[in-house]
């Protein structure tokens, strides 16, 4: 079923966002606000060391302390816990809340400690003594690839936790019909997308009842079963309230570790416990890292700059544990050509461990990372034949007719106008004259560059990427669910089965049970279900929202107007068919006096039984459980996968200068086209685009957890990870195009991502260009200042002696 | 993030402050604490007792004396951003401080906090270090002075006296008829410290001649300082003559090198910038935008 | 340590560490969550509160600091409850926030830029906000915001002194 595409009442109209009243006044309900009797609170003892055999621990001191309840080991929680989920089929990496045996990095969690307030946890781990004896250890990406690098996990017996190459088409053969061939290498730095709330767990163990109550700044699928798994408990006596606003997350927040370890303590103490981590918590060993990868690239392309095939080595350093990281490769291989017609594919994909902070979902899921390469490789392309830029990207679009469009994995892209797009936004940016301008710069002496970037924003988020990865993994279900009821009285309540971190969820479910309800979405009361509630989901992850839980509420407002068209029709003697809805009024078309009001049926549904049609329960609700669509299939024995559903473009353009004295990067314009089908909410959609990009520009000039030789974490503040502040992000101008997806109910796509997929790979590409003439590229993300000061300088040291020779 | 216990008092004035320091050794005085507390809160300063100056009433003035412009040590950053007297008779000073973190921070942050703290990099060390300030503060022995030269001597190090309360800085002021500043400064975001800053005022007299010089040159070494250009002073306009003295004048700085900036990077760019600074403030010094 | 705060015009008794922060103060003891702690460290802007008229980080000052002086928190803000402020309802009207965490902060920062300027250009906004980080919106729809306030505060009918 499809809602009529064209004209809407409130899809697509500018309206506000339910969600923002309560947070203006600061009436939020985040997880640090939130007080339980007698509640107590964790701080933990971190490693200092990279890698290192834990000899001992004294707590005695500690346990001395007045106010101080407990000090809790890794071996005696993992003895009580089961391991947290491990993606991959490694079982040899087992990953507990606190380090057993052995510490993997710096900052990894090995001793917590419960105390009446935090200040006095934090005054008692100082006195835990912990006993090391330190390891070999690696924290290059690369090094740990290598078989004679010290294992992280030694039963594991390598570093190793994916190595897989796919070929997709004759990748050999298209190489060898190829009259020009390149290659690259790039390497994108460990950045995450760092929210400004730090991840908190409340737990309270109710031995009475038997539940446990979990509030959590969290934004992870199947959470709740993860917590039932790991605690051994059955998973309807584990609540996890939902109401609770996450302070962003942008994909990290997957605090699974943390809650373990606070419901184990809860239960251990029979009390409520807190765990807020603090910010070197969280930058340390908390869930903040995100990508590092390596990539190597070869390109097989014709004199005119078609791409007829590419070869891509990708090598993930996860840090310390797996987790879910190593599937961070496999998502971008539903996109791995971009928005490209290339041919055939060879993808090798590579995760591993180093004794670094462990890696977790971060914003795009590995498909940023992917982007920036792809992009490169179109300019590589374009810089090899001295051909336009925009001219190769032009040649290689798959064009509007030939959607859906499979490429060589598997993946079908749903619908697409790409060289619409970009033609819009040459036109609005005055492409030329943005030349000018540049050439213009660099005629004042300074160093300048356009940069040019599409991206693709797979959207519809599933998990295809698990059995592709591990094929003891049989998960293809991927759904979310809206229940939606009118009470007695005839007003409307609609409830969703997650939590949210800032995307609106609350504004999406009454937007578009609005729509299909034809009623004022701001009479629509949203209610989020706590887990015991059991509606199946699969939380915002993947830019899915919108196709998932906008889907799932349209399907459950139309079941739900069906029943009240059939209530009326019993009621009124006439057959189903001849009723029109009008605002919720039920009118016969064959004679309009024989109608029945919304606050009618909802009398008779809910009071007078006797005028239901037989076999009709009483009372009106309606849920609708929502399957990705074209999701749902196991990956082929050649591995082809339909990854993610609908497929958003966006194309970035930027001018940037250098002062090549200083190196310092500088924004002179910024225009992105953005094709995301149908919008829900403008301001929403604006938002999110807008803030991706400010991550992007984040990721590819300021951020880095960086890492010393000693595998010493070097940026574990905000003084050294610099996030981006309103002066670093620049006026950012948009140009709107609409190409619904056939596969949704109002032809929309997926929007949370496409800011922080296309940023990096565009101010890679403008600084490239703006570095042309100096015959030097830039080979690595951040481009920090003193990186591009450094190599600015010398390549102008090297030009000054070739001048003199 | 929470900091270890201390006690807490509030000085009722600088020698009490001092007496409560001879007292305790572990005590330490906050007064708009931005850095302190940061490093409080992280467990790197542990003092026994916090000595709260920022409530006495004599230490918050901005005051134009005879031969200086003399600042309070408790006296807001945001008192000098917004003062006409420091924007007329100390415009480097002027110039420098929009630098100094966020409105936030300089709400608070006071001009003698940042002398005590001593930043390699921090803004108003350095314009204390260009003009040759001259420090004033309280000890158990009475009000003693050190000047700025002798003030400085290592990252986050001074040799003011540890029973010692800061209670002001006198800037000295320019009599000539021609004074240009300039401030220049790198940094990856406008609100953090520098990676290298510089920071210049020249003298011209009436007939249009270079009469005075100075240039201070911070985060490059560990400490602000003051680099010697009096010799260039002739051909002040003379770029490849100033970037030859200014590369001699730095020439034995061991520059600071981390995660930000490479010490390379800093001395290379320290020299663009001090040139830059200098010729800044001579196009003002001629453009008579502070004549006196 | 005794400790007397005024906190929105209201005066509270307490009895604190002196090693507990003023946004801890206010959060734990006062039960005033709308401050949030981003980072303890100064550097992200989600406690800023407004003390003696400025916007200042509370994760920066020690709750016994502050005695004597006037704080303003966002609870202090709107005029009435279910009623906002002219600021407040700017940062519906543009969507100026994701996820809510920052905006508190940013919301008195704003506040404190208005007090004084109400013809604000994108530049002076963006210094006054300079200092409070917000990770989700890449800050367009926020400087959006203050500037639509400034707009609709210039045209109000108003008695000078009137709070926004």
């Amino acid at each position: 079923m499809s809602a009529a595409k064209g004209k809407f009442r409130y899809i697509s109209s500018d309206r506000r966002v339910l969600e923002d009243r309560r947070f203006v006044v600061g009436k939020g309900n985040f997880v640090a606000d939130i007080v339980r009797p007698n509640m107590k609170h964790v701080a933990v003892v971190f490693s200092p060391h990279p890698a290192a055999r834990i000899v001992n621990i004294d707590a005695s001191e500690a346990l001395k302390m007045a106010g101080v309840h407990y000090v809790l080991t890794g071996d005696e929680l993992a003895a009580a816990t089961q391991p947290m989920p491990n993606g991959m089929p490694t079982p040899e990496v087992k990953r507990y809340p606190l380090a057993v045996g052995q510490a993997r990095y710096v900052g990894e969690w090995v001793v917590a400690v419960v105390a009446d307030t935090r200040a006095l946890a934090e005054d008692a781990a100082e006195k835990v003594k912990v006993e090391y004896e330190p390891l070999p250890f690696v924290v290059d990406g690369k090094e740990a690839f290598k078989k004679e690098s010290p294992p992280v996990h030694p039963a594991h017996g390598s570093n190793i936790l994916l190595d897989k190459t796919f070929v997709w088409g004759d990748v050999e053969g298209d190489f060898a019909a190829s009259p020009r061939k390149l290659s690259f290498s790039q390497k994108w730095g460990r950045s995450s997308t760092v929210p400004i709330e730090t991840f908190g767990v409340i737990a309270e163990w109710d031995a009475w009842r038997e539940v446990l109550d979990v509030w959590a700044s969290i934004q992870m699928p199947k959470y709740a079963d993860q917590i039932a798994t790991a605690m051994r408990l059955p998973m309807n006596a584990v609540r996890v309230h939902q109401d609770v606003d996450v302070g962003g997350s942008y994909g990290v927040k997957r605090g699974i570790k943390q809650t373990v370890l606070v419901c184990y303590l809860s239960k251990k103490l029979n009390v409520p416990v807190r765990l807020i981590e603090d910010r070197l918590d969280n930058m340390r060993g908390g869930d903040a890292h995100g990508p590092e990868r390596n990539f190597d690239v070869e390109l097989a392309f014709d004199d005119n700059g078609i791409i007829r095939s590419m070869k891509m080595d990708a090598l993930d350093n996860v840090g310390a544990y797996a987790g879910r990281s190593p599937f961070q490769l496999g998502k971008p291989i539903g996109a791995i050509v971009g928005p490209y017609k290339i041919k055939s594919v060879q993808y090798r994909a590579m995760a591993v461990t180093s004794n670094k902070t462990v890696q977790e979902a971060v914003r795009a899921f590995g498909q940023s990372p992917t982007n920036y390469t792809i992009e490169r490789a179109l300019d590589e392309v374009a810089w090899a034949l001295n051909l336009d830029r925009l001219e190769v990207r032009r040649r290689n679009f798959i064009q509007p007719h030939e959607f859906p469009y499979l490429i060589p994995s598997g993946t079908s892209y749903d619908s697409g106008n790409y060289p619409g797009l970009v033609d819009k936004v040459v036109k609005q940016v005055d492409l030329d004259a943005l030349y000018a301008e540049r050439d213009r710069l660099r005629a004042e002496g300074l160093l300048a560059g356009v940069g040019i970037a599409s991206c693709l924003e797979p959207s519809g988020g599933n998990s295809a990427f698990e059995p592709l990865l591990n094929r003891q993994n049989k998960t293809t279900t991927w759904m979310d669910s809206c229940r939606i009821a009118v009470d007695a009285l005839g007003t409307v309540t609609a409830t969703m089965h997650t939590t949210s971190a800032g995307q609106g969820h609350e504004t999406l479910v009454a937007t578009v049970v609005g729509e299909a309800l034809e009623i004022d979405p701001e009479k629509i009361r949203i209610s989020r279900a706590h887990t015991l509630d059991v509606m199946p989901s699969n939380s915002p992850v993947g830019s899915r929202m919108a196709i998932m839980l906008g889907g799932a509420a349209f399907h459950a407002a139309n079941k739900l107007k069906r029943k009240m068209m059939t209530i009326a029709a019993h009621d009124l003697g006439v057959p189903l068919e001849d009723l029109v809805w009008d605002e919720g009024t039920m009118t016969s078309k064959k004679n309009p006096e024989q109608k029945r009001t919304w606050n009618e049926v909802v009398l008779i549904a809910h009071r007078h039984f006797y005028r239901m049609p037989e076999d009709m329960e009483p009372g009106l609700t309606a849920q609708h459980v929502m399957q990705v669509p074209n999701g749902g299939k196991l990956p082929t024995d050649d591995d082809r996968i339909q990854m993610y559903p609908c497929f958003s473009f966006e194309f970035h353009v930027v001018l940037m200068s250098i002062d090549p004295d200083i190196g310092k990067p500088v924004f002179r314009r910024y225009m992105i086209g953005h094709d995301c089908g149908t919008v829900i909410n403008p301001k929403i959609v604006h938002g999110m685009t807008i803030g991706g990009i400010a991550h992007g520009i984040g990721a590819a000039l300021l951020e880095e957890f960086a890492y010393d030789d000693e595998g010493q974490l070097l940026t574990q503040s905000f003084m050294d990870y610099l996030l981006p502040s309103a002066h670093e992000v620049p006026k950012i101008e948009t140009v709107h195009q609409v190409t619904p997806s056939p596969l949704t109910v109002f032809g929309q796509k997926g929007s949370g991502e496409s800011g922080y997929l296309g940023a990096p790979a565009v101010i890679s590409s403008a600084v490239n260009d703006a570095l042309h003439p100096l015959g030097i590229k830039m080979n690595s993300l951040p481009l920090k200042i003193t990186k591009l000061g450094d190599a600015i300088a010398e390549a102008r040291a090297k030009a000054g002696k070739e001048m003199k020779q | 993030m929470k900091p270890a216990a201390f006690d807490y008092i509030r000085a009722e004035s600088a020698a009490h402050a001092s007496a409560l320091l001879v007292e305790d050794e572990n005590g330490r005085i906050i007064a708009g604490g931005q850095t302190l507390v940061p490093m409080l809160a992280m467990r790197l300063a542990r003092p026994s007792r916090l000595i709260d100056i920022a409530r006495i009433p004599e230490l918050s003035y901005i005051r134009d004396e005879s031969e200086t412009i003399s600042i309070g040590a408790t006296t807001r950053q945001v008192l000098v951003e917004k003062s006409a007297l420091i924007a007329q008779k100390l415009p480097l000073l002027h110039k420098a401080i929009e630098w100094v973190g966020h409105p936030p921070t300089r709400a608070r942050g006071t001009v003698g906090g940042s002398l005590a703290n001593s930043d390699p990099a921090a803004e108003i060390a350095l314009v204390a270090a260009t003009l040759g300030a001259t420090l004033r503060y309280v000890d158990e022995t009475g009000e003693n002075s050190i000047e700025v030269d002798d003030y400085f001597i290592g990252p986050m190090i001074t040799t003011l006296p540890q029973t010692a309360c800061l209670i002001g800085a006198d800037f000295p002021k320019w009599g000539e008829p021609h004074v240009g500043t300039g401030f220049e400064e790198v940094n990856a975001r406008s609100s953090d410290f520098a990676f290298v800053s510089a920071a210049s005022q020249v003298a011209f007299d009436a007939d249009g001649k270079c009469t005075r010089a100075v240039l201070g040159i911070g985060g490059l070494g560990d400490f602000p300082f003051r680099a010697d250009v009096d010799a260039v002073k002739d051909r002040i306009e003379n770029e490849a003559a100033l970037r030859e003295a200014i590369g001699l004048a730095i020439e034995d700085i061991e520059p600071l090198s981390d995660l930000h900036a490479t010490g390379e990077y800093r001395r290379r760019v320290a020299v663009t910038l001090a040139c830059r600074s200098l010729l800044n403030a001579v196009r003002e010094a001629k453009g008579f935008a502070h004549a006196n | 340590m005794r400790t007397e705060l005024n906190v929105n015009g209201q005066l509270h008794v307490l009895d604190v560490e002196p090693r507990k922060t003023l946004v801890d103060c206010l959060r734990e003891d006062l039960r005033l969550v709308g401050a949030h702690t981003g980072c303890e460290h100064g550097v992200c802007g989600a406690c800023t509160v407004i003390v003696d008229g400025t916007p200042v980080r509370s994760c920066l000052m020690f709750a016994v600091q502050a005695e004597g002086s006037e704080i303003i928190t966002i609870e202090g803000v709107a005029p009435a409850p279910g009623e906002l402020s002219i600021l407040q309802d700017a940062f519906c009207e543009t969507h100026g926030m994701q996820c809510g965490f920052c905006t508190p902060g940013m919301i008195l920062a704003a506040h404190a830029l208005l007090r004084d300027n109400l013809e604000p250009t994108r530049e002076d906004i963006v210094e006054a906000i300079s200092g409070n980080i917000c990770r989700c919106t890449g800050y367009d729809q926020i400087v959006e915001a203050i500037s639509l306030a400034a707009r609709r505060m210039r045209g109000r009918n108003m008695p000078d002194g009137v709070p926004a």
